[in-house]
This record gives C-alpha cells, sequence and structure tokens, in this order.
C-alpha cells in the first residue's frame, strides 16, 4: 500500500526548521523514527494532512556536561541501553535491538496512549531522575518538569530532555512475553546527589506516573510498596489484569528501594 | 530519493512517508522481504540498512534515502550461496520459508558484528524474529555454525540435486 499523495511530508534540516514547521502543532502529525506511526499510517488509522519527519533536523545525541546530561529527542533508544539505572535497563527492555535502534526517546516519551497497552516505556525512567524536557509550540521554546511536558504532551515538539546523574539508579520491570509487548509494569527509582529519592512506574496506568506516597514511606520497603497503590490505578489490558498489576507494583518498588540500598 | 539495493541504484518515486517495505515490493518489485504482519512485529520484512538490520515495515523510506538496502537477493544465489544461506541448508532451518529472509539478513547483520556462535547471544540478535513453524532451533545452529565458519557439503541437500527451495523462500 502507498502513501497517500495527499500527505504532505515536512523534512526540516535543523532545529529551527523544525520548530517552524511544527508551528502550534496544529494538524501535524509528528514522525520520530516512526515505528509507533507507521503501522498507524499502514492500517489508515492515522491520515494526517501533513507529517513532521525529523530524522534530519540535527535533534539526535547524547551531551554530558558535567553531570548534566542532555538527550536529544531524536537520539535511537539503543542509544540509551549502556546507560547506569534506571534508564539503561529501562531502555534495553523496549522491544528488540532493530526496532530500539530506530525508535526514539522523544517518540517513546510522546507517544499518544495505546489502547491495547500502556506506551512511553522510558517515562518512568526520566520521571525518576528529575528530567526537564526542553519544547517548542508556536516558536517559543520552554524548558519545563517533564511531568509538565508529559501531561500536555500532545500540543509540543519536544526537542530534548536533561537530567543530573543520579548518585544511585534502579529498574525492576515484569519479564516480558515477546520483545514486542511494550512494558506491561516497571518501576524506576533514582537517588539525586542532594539525597532527593523518585520513584516512578510505567504501565501502572496510561503513562508514566511518580509515586509520592512511595517516595514518602521510602524507610520502610513493605510500607513504600502498599503506598504505591495509592498513587497510580492500574487497569486491564492485552498485557496484564489490573488485578496482577496490583499484586506486583508493591514487590517492584520494594526490589527498587533494596537495589537503591546496596552501596554504589 | 534513490536507494541502492544489491548494489543497482534507483530513483525512488513514492511519498517519504511510505514504507521502505512497500517501495521494495511494490515500486522496485523486489519480494525478497517479506510483509508479515506490517507492524514490526514479526521480523519477515527485515533488510539491511546500511549493514545494520532495520524492520522495512516500520522504516519510512525518506529515512532511507541514499542508503544502501541489501534484501536475501543480495546475499547469494543458488549456484553461490553465501556462508549463511549454506548454514541454513545445511541445517534445514528453513521449513516454509516465510521467516527465513529476515532470519538470514538479522543472523548476517548479528555475524558481520562479530558475533560468537553463543546460543543465548544469537537469541538476543535474533529475539524479534518470528517462526510459526517454530524452527528455532535449528535456525539458531545455523547462525551459530555461520558465525563459527564451518563449512558445508550441500550435494546430498535438495539444492545440491539442483533443486531451488532455500534462497528466497516463498514470493
Amino acid at each position: 500500500m502507498v502513501m497517500d499523495a495527499a500527505t504532505e511530508v515536512l523534512m526540516p534540516s535543523s532545529e529551527d526548521e523544525a520548530i517552524a514547521a511544527f508551528g502550534d502543532g496544529t494538524d501535524v502529525l509528528v514522525v520520530g523514527g516512526g515505528t509507533i506511526v507507521v503501522p498507524e499510517l499502514t492500517y489508515r488509522r492515522l491520515q494526517p494532512s501533513r507529517a513532521l519527519m525529523l530524522g534530519d533536523a540535527g535533534l539526535s545525541g547524547i551531551e554530558k556536561d558535567g553531570s548534566r546530561v542532555t538527550i536529544g529527542a531524536m537520539t535511537p533508544v539503543q542509544e540509551l541501553v549502556e546507560m547506569p539505572a534506571p534508564l539503561g535497563p529501562c531502555a534495553a527492555n523496549v522491544a528488540d535491538i532493530e526496532v530500539r535502534s530506530q525508535a526514539t526517546v522523544g517518540g517513546n516519551l510522546c507517544a499518544g496512549e495505546g489502547s491495547e497497552a500502556p506506551r512511553g516505556d522510558l517515562q518512568g525512567a526520566f520521571l525518576a531522575v528529575g528530567a526537564t524536557a526542553r519544547s517548542a509550540a508556536g516558536g517559543d521554546v520552554t524548558e519545563q518538569p517533564l511531568e509538565e511536558f508529559l501531561a500536555k504532551r500532545g500540543e509540543r515538539l519536544l526537542l530534548s530532555v536533561s537530567f543530573e546523574e543520579p548518585a544511585a539508579g534502579a529498574f525492576a520491570g515484569l519479564d516480558r512475553p515477546h520483545t514486542h509487548d511494550y512494558t506491561a509494569l516497571a518501576v524506576s527509582g533514582a537517588r539525586a546527589a542532594d539525597g532527593t529519592l523518585r520513584l516512578a512506574a510505567t504501565g501502572a496506568g496510561s503513562w508514566g506516573a511518580r509515586l509520592p506516597s512511595a517516595e514518602a514511606a521510602a524507610g520502610d520497603p513493605a510500607a513504600a510498596g502498599e503506598a504505591a497503590l495509592e498513587d497510580v490505578s492500574p487497569h486491564d489490558d492485552a498485557l496484564a489484569s489490573a488485578w496482577y498489576r496490583t499484586k506486583v507494583l508493591p514487590v517492584l518498588v520494594r526490589r527498587v528501594l533494596a537495589d537503591l540500598k546496596e552501596p554504589a | 530519493m534513490n536507494l541502492t539495493v544489491n548494489g543497482v541504484t534507483h530513483e525512488i518515486e513514492s511519498s517519504p512517508l511510505t514504507t521502505l517495505l512497500d517501495v521494495l515490493r511494490e515500486e522496485l518489485g523486489i519480494t525478497g522481504a517479506k510483509a508479515g504482519c506490517h507492524q514490526g512485529g514479526c521480523g519477515a520484512c527485515t533488510v539491511l540498512i546500511d549493514g545494520e538490520p532495520r524492520r522495512s515495515c516500520l522504516m519510512p523510506v525518506g529515512y532511507a534515502n541514499g542508503g544502501e538496502i541489501t534484501t536475501v537477493e543480495g546475499l547469494g544465489t543458488v549456484d553461490d550461496l553465501s556462508p549463511i544461506q549454506q548454514a541454513f541448508v545445511h541445517h534445514y532451518a528453513a521449513q516454509c520459508g516465510f521467516c527465513t529472509s529476515g532470519m538470514m539478513l538479522a543472523g548476517q547483520s548479528y555475524i558481520a558484528h562479530g558475533g560468537s556462535d553463543d546460543a543465548e547471544a544469537i537469541q538476543k540478535a535474533l529475539g524479534g524474529h518470528v517462526c510459526r513453524c517454530t524452527g528455532y532451533s535449528k535456525i539458531i545452529d545455523a547462525v551459530a555454525a555461520a558465525a563459527r565458519g564451518d563449512s558445508f557439503d550441500l550435494t546430498e541437500t535438495a539444492i545440491g540435486k539442483h533443486t531451488t527451495m532455500a534462497t528466497g523462500g516463498a514470493e
């Protein structure tokens, strides 16, 4: 099946061009690596009037400035695999090497809510490291906490995410029945250099969520595990039942807290 | 846009958003990459782009512009099989053949990147490829044999008897 010529394709060759082409985001489909949206186009569930392909926009790459890490939105997920927890093991848990090498950090973070499964495998890990998101809309470029960006992620064009390298990190997830399943349930945790502990879950709701009640109870891992259930509302989907997620979430929280306790 | 497929350069007329799979099969008539699930889940459409295995059904052709594409037709011919094709014949690693081109290309890339005959490492590299005949053991054996550089006597196989069962699988 050949794409409709009716879709106007924009292929910006710089960040500025990408920001201009995105405009205020009206009627434009953003194509990162394409691994999520291309099947939607193939099956005609999406029929955009304009598509913004970001492959040549210069938004790929990982930069380190002291302890600050900045990851371009078009960086392939595979490039995160060797990073310390929670990001490395979280990235390694995304699809197989072929898909992961094409899929991008921005595409994963901004993925629309899936009907059959939660998406945004990386959201939990980036929330746990306290990432900020640099994004554009209407020509205005803003940096804001990732949580704020995710709440309105359809409205802005993600350019990069950055975070301070944590002093310690951990990741625990359910084994996948198949490499291509989205993350059924995973918990990421990180302790910042200033001692701040952040915990976040992927798969316990429609998208990644911080677990503030579990963070507050972190001194008692068993209580923290149970408290995590106050922060999310797991649901049934093709990957797991809400019941199963409710049973497993406290276990994953305990595992992450145990890993964070180990001396680095 | 242009693509070099198995050494031959083609001008491409499809929209940059068209999948590489559709361009190969429908615009260029090169059918070695199989159209299985159309959503990245099976690996039957895997080709090499500049030597790296990618799902052609997920790849907008605009992202492959100017690239060197290798499909199974570029690996070898019935009279001159590449080592991984010989290994697949020797180990009876192709059954219905639908997954075979993707499996061989993923295996070829794994070996080109220095992959060993370790079964677990091969499983990881080919982990996104589905064989619905469930011939996984023989496929892993074949990739391991090719990784070791085994040589094969194929005279007693169908290939040796001049039939044409093994290079491309089903159209």
